[in-house]
């Protein structure tokens, strides 16, 4: 009996499709250019700028860690590894760009402006942590993932209706795409042509959940076609590649034409949180030292290093200035008063009801003994 | 002044606000050129520009999220959720984003955003459209949910909603909408949020009640004003927070009580008004208090709704019982 042909090609329609999603790259692992024509316009003082913000990262993730151990920060989501994907993706934002961080997000924060003392008084749970002058245009580390992707739709639309040539920014993980907010997210979005860059940093897994359960997508990038809107997929251990990438879907962005989104493929040397998550469950020895021959400073530090702009030298300043930042912001963070039931009370609501008014006068009474 | 149903008053209350406020924006499913599917934002679009007055595309979340967004960038948005039973659809950008912002981030942020939706019982709607779900919301610490029981405290209230830079859910009871015209005047004027409305005085015993209840309410009232009992109803308006001051001093005036909801008895606010009753005025009480709500079943199949929905009758029986008890 003849074999029926099937009259769709179903495995053609998905090769083409994953074909469209190749990985972006300019520094191969070694920090040799792989692609000369896509290296990014940055001068030689921004190079040294973005590499000195990847070492400041790596220092504080460290430091924040041993902090954390020593019950001096609280809820900390480490970020080592994703330093290429965090600081070179933030290198492209401007001043008055948007920033909705999911938690693992913070580096970024700081470099958009938030005080490092603030962002470790969000870590031990202090809402001083959260205060926010109008000026740092962010939100605070968003905990339900996928809900800074819809709000991230609504900024957007806000900066499009106000002619604005500014941008947001939002970030997910690989298992955040899998939410409904997040497709929700860039369809609005895409449906309003708003200005935003959608960003999910895909480092393999969504605590112990590897990323192939997630989707049978084969990129995550790929998912922009669902919206409509340009997706791409970067690698996320290649700073220049990263910076090049959201250097242009911002400039797409803020011309009008709608939002980007961008995959990029990074690793988390650290577990999940310090909140007892131990990777050895569920990542092999193997995979972790893969990852690390492909780390971002190695290869930016050669890169570098081949033209001139870095030496040992340099990076041991940095990383000693870092540490005194710290220590610092620490001291600082110690200093916050202690927080009050009725100031928290007194957040709820600008015109308060009467049922806080009682509230409040019952814990002033409580806090003045 | 002209006569108006409570959907009408809607309609001039968003129009004058963004005739009022060029920040006001409105959108959600079919709002715009389509007016609403229940055409209470019928002729906004045509008249203040699709810039104001648009459509989104059919995902609630993404609407939540959407006026999270706009308010962040200095709008001050007006949602509509379609029916109230969608709102699950978006409970994390209402309770667990909108409701918090103001007290997570210490004050340096607020969010304007009124949150209109239709709901409640007796139009015979599909699964869903018609859940009394207020009750949710009201539990949720940062945010007001405001139900009007009439034309006029409904473009009253609207407007305080919409000016308040604080989040408002704001509700619309379908039977209401169109069921009968009153007095509203054509300018802008406010209805104070967290107050109610002492709807109807009476010394014999106070009825606590919201949305379409209230009517009923002051049919039974009437009914039982003919066998002498004096009922004076309260009108709670903003249900959460509540008006404890105004329930207080009825009751403490009548010494009995009965709250009404049409939400079943483990939902809505009557449960919130019963124990805020018991804390404060227990010894002026010289009966239990009584409760009239639907039974704690699912939203009734359409064909049902009459069997299921507390009404007038009901609301008689219970006062009978209460004040001969």
């Amino acid at each position: 009996m003849a074999k029926k042909q099937t009259a769709i090609d179903f495995k053609k329609l998905l090769k083409e499709v994953n074909a469209d999603f190749p990985t972006f790259q300019i520094l191969d692992k070694e920090g040799k250019i792989v692609n000369e024509a896509a290296v990014p316009d940055l001068s030689d003082d921004e190079l040294v700028e973005l590499m000195s913000q990847m070492v400041w990262a790596r220092v504080l993730d460290q430091r924040s860690t041993a902090l954390n151990r020593q019950g001096r920060l609280g809820f900390y989501a480490p970020t080592a590894g994703q330093e290429a994907s965090q600081l070179a993706s933030n290198f492209a934002m401007e001043k008055e760009d948007y920033l909705f961080p999911g938690y693992r997000d913070v580096p970024q924060l700081i470099q958009h402006g938030l005080p490092l003392s603030q962002a470790f008084l969000w870590s031990r749970g202090h809402v001083a942590g959260n205060l926010y002058p109008e000026t740092l245009t962010a939100m605070p580390p968003q905990i339900i993932i996928g809900a800074q992707y819809v709000q991230a739709a609504g900024v957007a639309l806000g900066l499009k209706k106000r002619g604005s040539k500014n941008v947001v920014f939002t970030y997910t993980g690989d298992g955040g795409s899998s939410q409904g907010d997040f497709y929700e997210g860039i369809n609005f979005a895409g449906s309003f042509h708003g200005n935003a860059v959608f960003f999910i940093q895909n480092n393999g897994f969504a605590i112990s959940t590897p990323r192939e359960v997630q989707t049978a997508a084969e990129t995550l990038a790929q998912k922009a076609a669902a919206a409509g809107i340009p997706g791409i997929q970067v690698d996320g251990m290649d700073p220049l590649a990263v910076y090049a990438v959201t250097k242009a879907a911002r400039e797409w962005a803020a011309a009008g034409n709608g939002p980007v989104l961008i995959e990029t493929l990074t690793y988390r040397y650290g577990p999940h949180t310090l909140s007892g998550d131990d990777p050895t469950r569920y990542r092999s020895k193997e995979m972790d030292d893969e990852w690390q021959q492909k780390d971002p400073l190695i290869r930016f530090r050669n890169y570098l290093t081949e033209k001139g702009l870095w030496s040992e030298a340099k990076e041991e300043e940095i990383i000693e200035k870092t540490k005194e930042e710290i220590k610092d912001a620490i001291a600082e963070a110690d200093k916050a008063p202690k927080q009050k039931v009725s100031d928290f009370l007194k957040n709820m609501f600008e015109v308060q009801p009467q049922s806080i008014k009682e509230q409040i006068a019952i814990y002033e009474a409580k806090e003045s003994k | 002044m002209a006569q108006k149903t409570m959907i009408q008053a809607i309609t001039d209350a968003l129009a004058a606000e963004l005739e009022n406020d060029s920040e006001v924006l409105v959108f959600g499913e079919d709002v715009g050129k389509n007016g609403g599917v229940f055409r209470a934002t019928e002729g906004l679009q045509a008249k203040f520009g699709e810039d104001k007055v648009f459509d989104t595309p059919l995902a609630e979340s993404g609407i939540g999220g959407l006026a999270f967004g706009l308010a962040l960038t200095g709008y001050r948005p007006v949602p509509e959720i379609q029916f109230f039973g969608f709102v699950f659809e978006v409970m994390d950008e209402i309770v667990g984003q909108m409701a918090r912002t103001r007290y997570r981030m210490g004050g340096t942020r607020q969010l304007p955003i009124t949150i209109r939706a239709p709901f409640g019982g007796g139009v015979h709607t599909p699964e869903l459209h018609s859940d009394n779900l207020e009750g949710l919301i009201a539990q949720s610490p940062g945010i007001r949910v405001v139900i009007p029981s009439n034309p006029y405290d409904a473009k009253g209230l609207l407007i305080s909603a919409i000016r308040s830079n604080d989040p408002v859910v704001y509700l619309e009871h379908m039977k209401l909408y169109r069921s009968f015209r009153e007095e509203v005047p054509d300018e802008a004027y406010e209805v104070p949020l967290d107050k109610a409305a002492v709807t109807r005085e009476g010394t014999d015993i106070t009825v606590v009640t919201y949305g379409a209840m209230v009517r009923e309410a002051v049919k039974a009232a009437d009914n039982l004003a003919k066998e002498n009992i004096s009922v004076e109803i309260i009108d709670l308006r903003t249900v959460a927070p509540l008006d404890v001051e105004t329930i207080i001093k009825s009751v403490e005036k009548t010494n009995r009580v009965v709250v009404v909801q049409e939400a079943q008895k483990q939902a809505g606010v009557a449960a919130q008004v019963v124990s805020e009753i018991s804390e404060r005025a227990i010894l002026s009480l010289e009966a239990p208090i009584g409760r009239v709500s639907a039974p704690d079943t699912i939203f009734p199949f359409g064909q049902a709704e009459n069997i299921w929905l507390p009404n007038a009758k009901d609301i008689e029986d219970k006062v009978k019982e209460i004040a001969n008890f």
